[in-house]
């Protein structure tokens, strides 16, 4: 592999990942450094990091991976007819494949005294170590080129103590991230941290001292300023000399194919220095996902393609919050929604094209940022959210972590994950410690938001924060279920529906694995319960059921506990039971000692402490239906009491709850499922927060739908008001087919809403009548003659998953 | 002596087919529990049934390949070797086990 940086070393360790025995690998680096990432020289040169902060990858790193290292040689040639490199030094290697990763150059404007000493380049350590020791020994700065990274370069010297002149040739500062406005308050607060800028001034000479170094520059009008430093950084060039020379076809860089490949299709190219389909990127997340690429192809596997990426920007420069992305100036046929706040020194704007997020610019906050350009990736619809688009995803305000809402204001020790207990300090510490890049890798390494995933948005935020521009969001639509397949749920779904194995349908979960051709058998714990949901989904009394794809909770239909035991919560339909139902419950916590017993949340009782040996004997003894209090399923349907005893009473709840829980109790979901019904409008059995909640009204019954009571509270939205009983069945249960087609697997109704659109709901369940009618019916069908799963064990069934073995010398 | 010198015998748990591909049995053994798991052919592993992360018992997971997801926190453990996949870290004892004729012997060292 030819360069040492970024790109080039994730190449690698995405292919020692996959295939760490296909290749001998050696590595030249010109710089006398091991990987390190150069996103963070700026806080190094503002002294907030240090050169062994940024460090990736040690020289250790590649002794451990047996990866050969050259350092501080640059090859200068390429054989392609013997497949040799050659280094400036004479060293030469063979090779079988070869890596291009050689980056890019920054441009150097061609203008007189530029070689004068004391002008120098913004790219690597060298020229980091270079602006610090001039800032020691010098006054004046003049950095040419107000973009990204001219104005980290200003902001670090200026943190240096140096005199600080940004010189830029366009009408406002980083005029190719943002707008007039927002470069207008970016302007002013770097102003006040003492730069100062001159702009639509072009640089005609760069004039010397006596000694050859740089004294003043000289702009076209004739004006001077004085100069100790000049530091150029009017961009960058792919690095390609080297491709070049050896005649391989570059044009903007070396132009590779969507596998990464160059036009020898022995040589590849990945980073700053690739050009694929005509646009060489700079930031490093479209770099991550073509080493992604490249490595996949390189160790044989031949799938995934890189499709180019939509970028966003961040500044990094400390106390300045600044996000851009996509098309953020508009124009013709696109909708700016803008906030503006000079004094505040807020300034938002999204640009919108059909109803779809295209741009946006965030100045002074931009915690919304990453929202903003997940909806643009996914080119999700935001009309009904259009209204309060401006205000955020507001997500943060979730519970587990202190009411926290801004990561930046959060001290290293407050706690970020209540689930897992991690503080800031440590998520901060692993992403630059580790070199994380993605919320994945966070999760991973950290746990932070990897549980009840309530503080997903502030460990973004934090992510977003250290490595800058390059986080990027996931891009949710076109993820694959999960790391055995390519295939999304939606994909998985239809070919589940519509596909044909050998001429039969897709039934049983090998079918779908071998039509879909998983990468390997019998993966993982994660696509296996989804495929066997959306199999039994599709093919109700045809296909078969596999408890071993099934969780724990499912497979032995009671909840796993922290100690290994178990909890039973018997059905009790609409929350009703018996003196009868009560003895037998006492009985059997006498019989099998059981400790606990508690009245649950969805009005149940719930036996904690079960020995999973006993769970037969103790549904048969408690002679009660399953509540699936363990299962993606329908759980409970909460009631209040209704007009039969209560004096604010309009409709009778109780019964209407029982009802709705005899109809659908073994409805399996892609996720839990609960319902409420309310008397009155006051609302006791709180329907405002149930996957379907019902409120009697003096008139009928108002239906309320993808309502949660969990990590973050969420309203139902009001669906549709109805006269009858049978109103109320056949489009809750109409709702809840819809969403069992429909939802990924583990999606809760609020997040299947959300993704589709309250609108598309109503579409099919209250505006067409034929197609409620449809799904009522379908689910239905699903249910009919659907087992007690309580009563068949009790009775015998899979009798092995409830007995343990036991040796004879026990 | 003697107790050096003490046999190291197999001794039989079950029947393969006692125990669902892609699943597992529980033996039950002073010391604590043992996971008898099996993958989607012959193959038998066993371990303490006792995730290293927090004592969840490993033969309630999910199995797969030659895995096991602990149903507590969703920790992969190996079945050839015990550990935990990257980056989480921590290992359970492994005990040798082997399918003979039909039938699954375990070897108990205490």
């Amino acid at each position: 592999m030819v360069g040492n940086g970024m790109a080039g070393v994730r190449t690698l360790e995405e292919l020692l990942k996959i295939a760490p025995d296909v290749y001998d690998i050696t590595v030249f680096g010109a710089e006398p450094h091991a990987n390190y990432t150069r996103i963070l020289l700026s806080p190094v040169l503002a002294g907030e990091m240090t050169i062994r902060d940024i460090m990736l990858n040690d020289v250790d790193w590649y002794e451990k991976n047996k990866v050969g290292l050259h350092l501080g040689k640059k090859i200068v040639k390429i054989e392609r007819g013997a497949r040799k490199v050659v280094a400036a030094d004479g060293t030469a290697e063979l090779y079988d494949r070869l890596l291009l990763a050689t980056g890019s150059n920054p441009f150097i404007l061609p203008v007189p005294g530029k070689d004068l000493e004391g002008v120098i380049t913004y790219r690597d350590i060298g020229d980091t170590n270079a602006m610090i020791a001039a800032s020691k020994k010098y006054r004046h700065a003049v950095v040419i080129g107000g973009g990204l990274l001219g104005l980290e370069a200003a902001n670090g010297l200026k943190l240096r103590g140096m005199n600080v002149t940004v010189v830029h040739l366009m009408e406002w500062l980083m005029e190719r991230q943002l707008d007039c406005t927002a470069a207008q308050l970016l302007r002013q607060s770097l102003e006040a941290k003492g730069l100062q800028f001159l702009l639509q001034k072009q640089t005609a000479e760069i004039v010397g001292n006596e000694n050859g170094r740089v004294r003043a520059v000289r702009f076209e009008d004739g004006s001077e300023i004085a100069a100790d430093l000049v530091v150029m950084a009017v961009g960058i060039r792919p690095n390609t000399e080297l491709a070049e020379s050896a005649g391989l076809h570059c044009s903007r860089g070396i132009v590779v194919n969507d596998t990464m490949q160059t036009f020898d299709p022995k040589i590849y190219a990945v980073g700053e220095c690739a050009a694929h389909r005509g646009t060489a990127y700079g930031l490093v997340a479209p770099l991550f996902e073509m080493a992604k690429v490249c490595a996949n192809h390189l160790a044989n596997f031949g799938i995934g393609r890189y499709a180019g990426s939509v970028t966003s920007t961040k500044l990094k420069v400390t106390g300045i919050d600044l996000f851009s992305a996509g098309d953020f100036m508009g124009g013709a046929g696109t909708e700016d929604i803008v906030l503006n706040d000079a004094q505040g020194g807020v300034y938002k704007r999204i640009v919108l094209r059909d109803n779809r997020v295209v741009g946006a610019v965030l100045y002074g906050d931009t915690v919304d940022g990453s929202w903003y350009f997940q909806l643009l990736r996914d080119r999700q619809n935001v009309a009904e959210i259009r209204d309060h688009l401006m205000f955020g995803q507001n997500h943060l305000g979730n519970t587990g972590h202190q009411g926290q809402s801004r990561a930046v204001a959060m001290a290293d020790a407050m706690e970020v994950c209540g689930c897992n207990g991690v503080p800031k300090g440590v998520i901060v510490k692993a992403i630059k410690e580790k070199g994380l890049f993605t919320l994945e890798d966070v999760r991973k390494h950290t746990k932070a938001s990897s549980s009840c995933g309530s503080c997903t948005g502030l460990v973004e935020q934090i992510l977003a924060s250290t490595v800058g521009g390059a986080y990027q969001p996931q891009e949710a639509k076109l993820k694959p279920m999960c790391g055995c397949t390519d295939h999304t749920h939606e994909e998985v779904r239809a070919a589940i529906r519509d596909g044909l194995f050998e001429g039969k349908r897709l039934l049983s979960i090998s079918a779908a694995m071998r039509f879909l051709e998983w990468r390997t058998p019998n993966r993982c714990a994660s696509c296996r319960p989804a495929i066997n949901y959306y199999l039994i989904c599709a093919w109700p009394h045809r296909a078969k059921d596999d408890p071993q794809s099934r969780f724990i909770n499912e497979r032995a239909h009671a909840n796993i506990q922290k100690d290994g035991t178990f909890s039973v919560v018997p059905r009790m339909f609409g929350g009703m039971t018996t003196p009868d139902q009560l003895r037998r419950i006492a009985d059997v916590a006498d019989k099998y000692k059981i400790p606990t017993v508690k009245v649950t949340g969805g009005q149940r009782i719930d036996l904690l402490g079960v020995k999973k040996e006993d769970l037969p004997a103790v549904w048969r003894d408690l002679d009660m239906p399953s509540g699936h209090a363990y299962a993606k399923a329908l759980r409970t349907v909460k009631t209040c009491v209704g007009s039969e005893w209560c004096r604010f009473g309009v409709q009778d709840s109780t019964n209407m709850g029982i009802e709705l829980e005899k109809a659908l109790w073994r409805m399996y979901a892609p996720h839990k499922v609960k319902m409420a019904v309310s008397g009155c409008p006051r609302n006791c059995a709180e329907s405002g927060i149930k996957d379907v909640g019902v409120i009697g009204v003096d008139s009928g019954w108002e239906i309320y739908v993808a309502g949660n009571g969990g990590i973050k509270t969420e309203v139902a939205q009001f669906l549709v008001k109805v006269k009858t009983r049978e109103e109320v069945l056949e489009y809750a249960g109409a709702f809840l087919q819809l969403y069992r087609e429909e939802a990924r697997y583990l999606e809760r109704t609020v997040h299947y809403v959300r993704r589709v659109g309250l609108d598309t709901v109503k579409k099919k369940i209250v505006e067409d009548a034929e197609s409620r009618k449809a799904l009522w019916a379908r689910l239905q069908y699903a249910l009919e003659g659907e087992p007690d799963p309580w009563k068949e064990r009790a009775a015998g069934k899979d009798r092995v998953e409830y007995e343990t073995l036991e040796t004879a010398e026990a | 002596m003697a107790a050096v010198m003490a046999e190291l015998r197999w001794i039989k748990v079950c029947q393969l087919e006692d125990i669902p591909e892609l699943g597992a049995r529980v033996v039950r053994r002073p010391g604590g529990d043992i996971a008898v798991f099996r993958n989607a052919g012959v193959e038998c592993f066993a371990l303490l049934d006792r995730c290293p992360h927090k004592g969840g018992p490993l033969s309630q997971g999910i199995v797969f390949g030659k895995s096991v997801a602990c149903p507590l926190h969703g920790w992969t453990i190996g079945l050839e070797d015990g550990c935990a996949e990257a980056p989480d870290v921590g290992c359970t004892r492994m005990f040798p086990v082997k399918v003979e004729s039909g039938e699954v012997l375990l070897q108990l060292s205490d």
